[in-house]
């Protein structure tokens, strides 16, 4: 279901969207993207680079920001801006969660306007974000 | 005094606002954005805007519209074909320099620093879409890497009918 757009006010949170990440979900996104890249298939590729082992791609951490903005706001909400840094790797076996706040409202032409602070964390380390991110959408 | 150290040459300042790539997408197939949806959205279900042309025509956009985050310009690209290539080098990276013929900055590791991105139009099945990317600039700082480049370049993407679908800005650190 769709938010309810005279509900949403500066501190509303978003329904996380959380995914163990592998393999599984990896392999998927390399199939639609061709991004097959050593480090993000095989461990002993990570490993050599200086992480733990093999890690998911930033592109689809992106994609999970867009999913719990979209989740939320329902078909007709328009993502208008988003914006992401990339500050720690997605370790395979690791539950990741894109979380959202509200941090402004405003009518625009005719539409509401909604700021939003996002973030990728460490589902179990929660001060670990991973993407750092903000965006702002249209609610329909 | 020594002299301050930078990883940006003259000519490197002098390549600032050329067109390092342009591209044209095969037609987006309705095919390509469920795969996609169901890639990103796994292992749930994707939500039926992306696969199901019944609900779809039942909502604002009146058809099945790709997710914001979908790639046209994955596997191979019009211009890709039209150049004669038919698969991908699995090659590394080549660095804007390199593209644009001056020597390459003296680094050694790169990492994506992120994505700025204002989004347009949505992208259907059917669209052929043209993204031109132009190196936006250099900067640079000391940080806990080191003396860290920011490159930065603008990615336009368009429409068969010429409207934006978005425009991005993204920044590669390297050092």
């Amino acid at each position: 279901m769709a938010v309810d757009r005279d509900t949403v006010d500066v501190g509303t949170e978003l329904p996380p969207f959380v995914r163990q990440t592998g393999f599984h979900n990896w392999n998927r996104y390399a199939a639609v993207n061709d991004e097959f890249v050593p480090i993000h298939m095989d461990d002993e590729a990570g490993r050599a680079q200086g992480f733990a082992g093999a890690f998911g791609m930033g592109n689809l951490m992106w994609s999970y920001l867009h999913n719990v903005v979209r989740d939320w706001m329902g078909d007709d909400g328009r993502i208008v801006a988003m914006q992401c840094s990339f500050r720690a790797p997605n370790n395979r076996g690791m539950t990741v969660e894109a979380r959202g706040t509200v941090t402004a409202v405003r009518d625009e032409n005719g539409e509401r306007l909604v700021d939003l602070d996002l973030a990728v964390v460490d589902h179990d380390a929660p001060d670990t974000v991973l993407v750092p991110a903000t965006a702002t959408v249209a609610l329909p | 005094m020594a002299p301050e150290r930078t990883h940006i040459t003259p000519q490197m300042r002098d390549i600032v606002g050329l067109e390092l790539r342009r591209s044209t997408s095969f037609p987006i197939t309705d095919s390509d954005i469920r795969r996609w949806a169901i890639a990103v959205y796994y292992p749930d279900a994707a939500p039926r805007l992306f696969w199901d042309a019944e609900h779809a025509a039942g909502t604002s956009h009146g058809g099945i519209v790709a997710p914001e985050d979908f790639n046209p310009f994955a596997w191979l690209t019009r211009t890709e074909a039209d150049a004669g290539v038919v698969t991908r080098a699995a090659g590394g990276f080549v660095s804007p320099e390199e593209v644009l013929g001056v020597e390459k900055a003296a680094t050694t590791s790169l990492i994506n620093g992120g994505t700025e991105v204002e989004y347009g139009v949505r992208m259907r099945p059917g669209d052929v879409i043209t993204s031109v990317t132009t190196l936006a600039g250099y900067s640079e700082r000391e940080g806990r890497l080191g003396l860290m480049l920011f490159t930065t370049s603008e990615d336009t993407w368009t429409n068969q009918r010429g409207e934006t679908v978005k425009t991005s800005r993204n920044t590669l650190i390297r050092y």
